[in-house]
């Protein structure tokens, strides 16, 4: 099963996935087939540094997404996995993907 | 699973039916030069078909933000103008008075205009403004002073503040162009090529880089560092995604930037931190610097600066000790120092940082351009072994703006063509020498004084390109500009919309080439500190439209500028290409255009350290580009032109300890400036699929601050000050602290009435303003500011320009006083909650923006 690994430690919230679907998909204003979902900004009490603030962007794929099969049957990645800017997408096998999952970083793992 | 990617394929190769372009993307749509790879599929009735992030691309490597994955909706949008047109100037203002013509019948009105004008009233009474991040901002003195024959080009921003006070404060203190923190953008191979080096520490200063890509740096490649191990310091009023991953994140008062470099300088003086061999052999003036930086009354203590700023001093001690001990360490410095009265002296503080923990062009560090040798000089390569210094050689060959011209040595051909009497009529000349010395452009509030009091003369024709003007992002008092636009006898537009400062003033508009549309080259930093150099490879033909190249050598030759022709009465410039080969690749990268257009992408090389191997020079001597050869941390152009050669802090005009009855009345710091994802400033508001992303002007007010107010999320608000009122939908966010708030720029609304509701009033020159309360005298002239007398906040015509203008709450004249920086980023206001709500339709966007696919012909 083919899946889309997204390591949203670094996801910055660009919107690139979203619009490079969109236009591949052709989908009108509030339709999307990638869409962020934004977690924050609020801040964690008595913590310091790099832990004191929550703001996570996580794209969640909706049901318009077919993880672009016109374009992996040609051997190209999907449009949105091509174009994080964050490079924080993977496209692959779940088995594979999972692999990627050491605990080093927030990872989440999509299945159709 | 192995993916087939495009590596290794041609510029141009079909693929599925389509012939596929590759190209390095830039503007217009405007952009900071990066020139991320992309490819353009065309289909065989030469229409873009979509187009994709090119893997070829040594910095981006086949990533792309929306803005380009959006690119096709821009060129084809439906509201895009395509043909000349002209327009009776009685009937400025309505949109349906445009008529379609020739290019022939446009060029021969703008000899009539131009010979009418210089021949009535002198050449000086034409004036070409500028804007930001289009690739004919580069041109505006080629545009004014080779085309048109007039010294007054313009970047229309108070105090030019973008980049050119950084650029001018690398110039004098540094004797180098702009030190960008090194992403290994010009080595082969980038963050893996053995030369490089991953820095301990990077600081985001005043800059949040993911969103803007500032002066061409590409943001994201901070991601691709932080992977690598290198840490963060944010120095940033707002928190951003950044800043909450940072293991220090000072969130300074906005304005105070000066305080803190200060404050981080005395730390890392006085606990001995510094680098004592760049010191001795590389800098001027440290005992001078320091004893300022220590000095009880000018000097900066850590917890001098920790009251100023509005932080927790151990915070400074941490962050300064981090920055000074991690090597290399490098600072991503952005246009908070120029959006600041005070930020020649921030700017100078942070290059003394750079250079006194040895971070001045060496791997992981700061890298400087390299810059040609002078004609007839060997350019030896550099080795990377040290050479003695000798000061004596040093000393010789560098004049007040020897590293701006020697790292962009093309771009003065106009102004060198003006008679000395018509150059020193350059309006702010007399002001401010050392800023029109320096970029060779009118000061801007002294050009805004032109327009509006007619001081010391009067502009009469004017040319609007690359910038949307009164929808700014750059010009202060936008209500100001529009009624000296509107008592222009005669006023011309270059552009791919029809923007509201050309639907209220223009009589004249000539349609611009988009980035599919023409060749072109992107260089980063706009040339000055460029690593990479790209082509913009021509994809598509669209209607009639020119390049601004095109019309620097077409309307050059039509109007008959000697400038721009050869010894034998030929065009200087033959075509587009030979342009751009002698402009932009023969000297540095040493090839013609042709040959940069196959390779589409190009990394210059980096030589590290070249203070030691003489590549900073064009006489090859080591050493820096200053009078003296070394880092001036006591400046000697800042003391020639009257500046304080050390670095003073200044408290922000608008600050609430500054007045505080002003405080009482505006008791909000405003700040405004900041970039997302969905726009270019002014840029990209009819692309539905961007529009989205960003469908509203917002301003962000803390929780606390929205409860005392009575403001809830998403609720629209008025801000005022003196200056001007307008209105914002609030988000309600912890980024900001209590007390402050952040405000979009750069908004309009093309979907909304394009008609100017005013178009029958006109101010005359000299009662647009009444007198503001800001008096003083520069090198013998009086300034006073002033208040725009009309307000036109609550129309919805002109796109609903008025509506959301930021820029009308920001004076002209609070500049430093060498003429840079302007209170955009530490200004002040008043909320007011609104009952109404503004909310954008997008429904109707999408319906007047959507690209029509069976369209044929463009």
């Amino acid at each position: 099963m083919k899946g889309i690994l997204i390591n949203y430690e670094f996801c910055t919230g660009c919107h690139s996935c979203e619009v490079a679907c969109k236009k591949h998909l052709e989908l009108p204003a509030g339709e999307f087939g990638i869409k962020l979902s934004e977690t924050g900004p609020f801040e964690y009490a008595g913590k310091t540094g790099a832990d004191h603030w929550e703001w996570t962007y996580l794209p969640v794929m909706t049901k318009a997404c077919d993880m672009c099969e016109d374009r992996t049957a040609k051997g190209k990645l999907p449009m949105c996995v091509q174009h994080c800017q964050a490079w924080c997408m993977y496209y692959g096998e779940v088995e594979d993907l999972a692999k990627k999952m050491d605990g080093s970083s927030r990872c989440a793992l999509f299945t159709r | 699973m192995e993916f087939k990617n495009d590596l290794g394929k041609p510029w141009k190769y079909e693929e599925d039916g389509l012939t596929v372009v590759r190209t390095s993307m830039w503007s217009p749509p405007g952009c900071h030069p990066v020139g991320c790879g992309l490819k353009i599929y065309v289909n065989d009735e030469g229409v873009i078909d979509h187009v994709e992030g090119d893997e070829n691309n040594p910095i981006t490597k086949g990533r792309l933000c929306a803005r380009c994955l959006a690119l096709k909706d821009y060129v084809y949008n439906p509201s895009r103008v395509i043909y000349p047109m002209k327009r009776d100037p009685k009937d400025r203002g309505l949109s349906d008075k445009w008529e379609r013509i020739t290019w022939d019948e446009a060029f021969a009105i703008v000899k009539e205009k131009r010979d009418y004008f210089r021949d009535t009233y002198g050449a000086e009474s034409i004036a070409v403004f500028s804007g930001t991040g289009r690739s004919g901002g580069i041109l505006v003195s080629d545009m004014a002073q080779a085309v048109l024959g007039t010294p007054n080009a313009c970047y229309t921003q108070s105090g030019y503040a973008c980049y050119q006070p950084r650029s001018m404060s690398c110039s004098h203190v540094l004797g180098a162009y702009y030190p960008e923190m090194d992403y290994a953008g010009g080595l082969e191979g980038t963050y893996d090529n053995p030369a490089f080096q991953v820095p301990g520490v990077m600081v985001m200063w005043g800059k949040m880089p993911l969103a803007s890509n500032g002066d061409g740096f590409f943001g994201h490649a901070v991601i691709d560092l932080m992977k690598r191990g290198a840490k963060l310091i944010s120095v940033d009023p707002r928190v951003n995604w950044l800043s909450t991953r940072s293991v220090v994140h000072l969130r300074v008062r906005p304005g105070t930037d000066t305080a803190m470099a200060m404050a981080w300088l005395w730390v890392i003086i006085n606990e001995d931190l510094y680098d004592h061999d760049f010191v001795e052999k590389w800098t001027y003036g440290f005992d001078e610097f320091a004893a300022r930086i220590n000095d009880p009354v000018m000097g900066m203590t850590p917890e001098k600066a920790a009251e100023i700023c509005e932080v927790p001093v151990e915070d400074i001690y941490k962050a300064a000790r981090l920055y000074a001990t991690a090597k290399p360490a490098s600072i991503a410095w952005g246009l908070a120092f120029d959006q600041n009265q005070n930020g020649n002296q921030a700017a100078h503080c942070v290059l003394a940082l750079m250079a006194i923990t040895g971070n001045i062009d060496v791997p992981g560090g700061q890298i400087v351009a390299e810059i040609d040798p002078a004609p007839g000089v060997a350019d030896e390569p550099a080795t990377g072994e040290k050479q003695e210094f000798n000061l004596d050689k040093a000393d010789a060959g560098a004049d007040d703006n020897a590293a701006e011209d020697a790292a962009r040595p093309t771009r003065r051909i106009g102004w060198d063509s003006l008679p000395e009497e018509l150059r020193d009529k350059t309006i702010g000349y007399k002001e401010y020498p050392l800023y029109v010395d320096n970029i060779r452009n009118a000061q801007a509030d002294m050009m805004f004084d032109a327009l509006t009091k007619g001081e010391p003369y009067r502009i009469r024709m004017g040319w609007i390109q690359s910038t949307t003007l009164l929808a700014p992002t750059c010009c202060a008092q936008p209500h100001g500009w529009y009624e000296g636009l509107k008592n222009l006898e005669f006023c011309m537009a270059t552009d791919v919309f029809i923007t509201p400062a050309i639907e209220a003033a223009c009589d004249l508009f000539l349609p611009l080439a988009s980035c599919a549309e023409k060749d072109d080259v992107v260089m980063t930093h706009y040339g000055g500190s460029p690593v990479f150099y790209g082509a913009v490879n021509k994809a598509v033909d669209v209607g009639e439209v020119k390049a601004d190249m095109d019309l620097i050598i077409e309307l050059g030759e039509y109007l008959g500028q000697e400038c721009l022709q050869d010894e034998d009465g030929g065009r200087m410039f033959k075509d587009l290409e030979d342009f751009l080969t002698q402009r932009r690749t023969s000297g540095p990268i040493k090839m013609d255009f042709d040959s940069l257009r196959k390779k589409v992408g190009y990394q210059r090389g980096v030589n590290y350290r070249k203070y030691e191997s003489g590549k900073l020079r064009p006489d090859r001597h080591p050493g820096f580009l200053t009078p003296t050869g070394r880092v001036e941390l006591w400046s000697t152009a800042y003391a020639n032109y009257g500046e304080d050669p050390l670095p003073y802090y200044q408290e922000p005009a608008f600050s609430p300890h500054v007045d505080p009855e002003l405080a009482a009345k505006y008791p909000y710091i405003l700040t405004t400036g900041a970039r997302n994802y969905a726009s270019f400033h002014a840029e990209h508001r009819q692309i539905p699929v961007l529009r989205e992303l960003h469908p509203d002007p917002l301003i962000e007010i803390n929780p606390a601050d929205a409860a005392e107010i009575g403001v809830a999320d998403g609720q629209w608000v008025e801000i005022a000050n003196d200056f001007g009122r307008a209105k914002f939908k609030a988000k309600v966010s912890p980024i900001v602290k209590k007390g402050t708030v952040q405000a979009d720029h750069g908004w309009w609304f093309p979907e909304m009435p394009a008609d100017d509701e005013a178009r029958d009033e006109v101010i005359p020159v000299g009662e647009i303003l009444e007198d503001g309360p800001l008096e003083f005298e520069v090198n013998g002239t009086h300034i006073q500011n002033g208040y725009v007398k009309s307000d036109h906040a609550d129309e919805k015509g002109l796109y609903g320009l008025w509506r959301s203008n930021v820029n009308d709450l920001v004076s002209n004249h609070y500049n430093s006083k060498l003429g840079y920086g302007g209170p955009y980023k530490c200004n002040c206001c008043s909320i007011t909650p609104l009952q109404e709500s503004y909310d954008t339709d997008m429904g109707l966007v999408e319906e007047m923006f959507k690209v029509d696919s069976a369209k044929k012909e463009w």
